[in-house]
């Protein structure tokens, strides 16, 4: 006597009980999946994702008047802009700015002001030095006498957008944009246009060493996916021994083989093929040598593993056809490898536009790349702003390859080794 | 044996790029052992002078005792969150499973010195900068990605009919975790620790950005180096990871046959 055989009614309670059985333990099993997936997600939102939200936050971030001037900040906000402010507000400026010159907090106001234009920061510093206790006639006059920089409208200007909560001061200076009189959006100055040229360098020097390590992995690459694995293994383990070694061991090997005494450059001069030692390190060549040799293992063990699973029949289907090995290899296993060029393209090109050792051992002043820059704000001019911007953008570019590839590769296929 | 002439072209080619990965790693073995201070070929004479200056240095022992607490505590944290997350994916079907398990591995590919200027400011505000568990915790964010890699590795394919079995025969879900999936897992869980403890024990960009002199690590140590001026005391340092890197290499190496082996799976 079977279920399906019994009453209607009976039948369906069993189905019910299955179904609620079969329900609540699908339930275990994701309240199971999030208990456990869930620690390292909170921790990785405390130690990863927090910290870079507030490095995009500061690049926006405009509290510097605020925080050292606060009431003139929301005077100065439902102010209307023209001329100069009225002497109330002046009157609540000169106390503040007297304040903070006691509390030595007005550098790092003055440091603000200064990105808006060079010059600022002294009239602000000098202006908090000497202001009188009581206004030498109106407030208006007391400030014209300090300084008749005052009755223009450039220090308002910048100190009404230093009053707004958020600046997109950085963001466009990363790219080489500011803000004119007007507040309209233009080009800087060409002296003072660098960021672009190093986000092209940036992704110039990327690009250059994935096409390199493209050209280099793919016979390799080829030749070990059709070897039996007995053979294939071992010649793998050769790609993947760098891989496990530090960075900086292959740093300075690289910086080693390469200088004026170096090895590569005795060969050259042995074998008389140059008369001169090259300059082959501390420039554009070094970065690019030592680049493609770190991310190397990134381009061949996605293809490896892609041209693996291509089945050696349909190649020989081809030929039996009558292709020729050429044609076989062009019209047949090139179009079904692609999936591991764009992994392994990808995956380098994204590697490689966050570089900062290797180019900052082996490269010249011309050759930093952005991490650079962002690592020069933080650490040594301490213009965390800047850093922030550049930041963000490295970050945004780095964050539209990712999603790229999540779509056309897929993330589970982010194996390294 | 014959070969074709595309086959000797894509062979020459072969071993041309394997010498191009492998042969500049090998180069600094010979000159960390020359008696003379300068780089080049021919040496002078071998001796052992580097390696006993390196020996000697209390810097270098300071650098590499810091490395090895910040890399020991950073593996056990990533291993274990990251076993934990693995496992917890792998019995999830739920929808977001393609984005979390994004946004897991997403450590791997954010430049690191996005990584580090947040976390820079971030420990400023806490207070943690300059000192060994920030960078450490720090670490352990960018070495849980490799944990949850292997571990997934393994679990791939895992016959789920061995835990019914195990279960079916009146075994504990505790039990049944304890004796058939952790030894399922244990290759990939190990191979994960070794990784997450080599990416902290080579990381620099965030040791630069968190740590003052008292903190110094092994990395920091060589780059200082090789900016002043490469010593063979440096290439000594070099040789010697390169060394650790063929262990860790060959052990990670043997961890995955044996996975395949556990899992029945011939390679």
């Amino acid at each position: 006597m079977t279920a399906a055989t019994a009453h209607p009614a009976v039948s369906h309670l069993a189905a019910t009980a299955l179904r609620r059985h079969v329900r609540r333990s699908g339930r275990r099993r994701r309240l199971a999946a999030v208990g456990l997936t869930l620690p390292l997600v909170a921790y990785l939102l405390v130690f990863f994702v927090l910290p870079i939200l507030g490095m995009l936050r500061l690049s926006v971030a405009n509290d510097e008047l605020a925080t050292t001037l606060p009431e003139t900040t929301a005077l100065l906000r439902a102010w209307s802009g023209e001329g100069m402010p009225p002497e109330d507000v002046l009157a609540v400026l000169a106390r503040e700015m007297r304040a903070a010159h006691a509390a030595r907090t007005l550098a790092r106001l003055a440091k603000r002001l200064n990105v808006e234009s060079a010059g600022f920061r002294t009239l602000v510093l000098a202006t908090g030095r000497n202001l009188p206790e009581t206004p030498a006639g109106s407030w208006t006059e007391t400030f014209l006498a300090l300084d008749p920089e005052w009755g223009k409208p450039a220090i308002w200007g910048a100190l009404r957008r230093a009053a707004a909560p958020w600046t997109d001061l950085y963001l466009l200076a990363a790219l080489d944009l500011e803000r004119g009189e007007q507040g309209e959006i233009r080009r800087v100055a060409p002296e003072r246009a660098i960021y672009l040229g190093i986000l092209g360098r940036t992704l110039w020097i990327s690009f250059l060493v994935t096409a390199a390590c493209l050209v280099l992995a793919y016979p390799l690459a080829y030749l070990l996916a059709g070897l039996p694995e007995r053979y294939a293994n071992p010649l793998l383990i050769l790609v993947l021994l760098p891989f496990w070694t530090s960075l900086l061991v292959r740093s300075a090997a690289w910086i080693v083989l390469l200088q004026r005494e170096g090895p590569i450059n005795q060969i050259l001069q042995g074998l008389r093929l140059v008369d001169q030692p090259l300059q082959l390190v501390f420039n554009r060549a070094g970065v690019l040598i030592a680049m493609t040799h770190v991310l190397l293992p990134f381009m061949v063990l996605p293809l490896y593993s892609v041209m693996r699973n291509i089945h050696p029949s349909y190649v020989r289907a081809a030929i039996s056809l009558g292709a020729s090995p050429w044609l076989a290899f062009r019209r047949i296993f090139l179009p079904l490898s692609v999936p591991g060029i764009a992994a392994g393209c990808l995956l380098v090109f994204i590697l490689a536009i966050g570089y900062y050792i290797t180019p900052a051992l082996l490269g010249g002043a011309d050759d930093q790349m952005i991490s650079w820059f962002v690592a020069f704000f933080t650490l040594q001019t301490v213009n965390w702003g800047m850093a922030a911007a550049l930041g963000t953008l490295l970050f945004a570019v780095t964050l539209a390859l990712y999603a790229l590839f999540a779509r056309v590769v897929g993330v589970d296929r982010l194996r390294l080794g | 044996m014959h070969l074709a002439p595309g086959r000797f072209v894509l062979w020459s080619w072969a071993i041309l790029v394997l010498a191009f990965l492998v042969l500049p790693l090998f180069v600094i073995v010979p000159l960390s052992l020359s008696s003379g201070a300068f780089l080049s070929f021919p040496l002078p004479g071998l001796s052992l002078r580097w390696y006993r200056e390196l020996w000697q240095s209390e810097l270098w022992w300071r650098a590499f005792v810091n490395s090895v607490v910040v890399g020991t505590a950073a593996m056990v944290i990533a291993t274990v969150l990251g076993t934990a997350a693995a496992i917890g994916l792998e019995l999830a079907d739920f929808r977001f499973r393609r984005l979390l398990t994004g946004l897991l591995l997403s450590p791997m590919v954010v430049p690191v010195v996005i990584v580090a200027t947040g976390v820079y400011f971030f420990y400023l505000r806490l207070g943690l900068t300059g000192s060994l568990l920030g960078l450490a915790l720090a670490h352990a964010a960018l070495g849980a990605p490799f944990v949850v890699v292997t571990v997934s590795a393994t679990l791939a394919g895992f016959d789920r009919n061995l835990v019914r079995a195990g279960l079916s025969l009146g075994a504990g879900p505790w039990t049944v975790f304890r004796r058939i999936v952790l030894p399922l897992v244990a290759p990939g869980v190990v191979s994960g620790a070794l990784f997450a403890f080599a990416t902290s024990f080579d990381e620099l960009v965030v040791a630069m950005f968190l740590t003052g002199p008292g903190q110094r690590t092994l990395p920091r140590q060589m780059f200082d180096g090789i900016r002043e001026n490469i010593s063979p005391t440096i290439l000594a340092a070099a040789t010697l990871l390169v060394l650790l890197a063929v262990a860790l290499l060959f052990a990670a190496e043997g961890l995955r046959r044996r996975s395949l082996q556990l899992r029945g799976i011939r390679d």
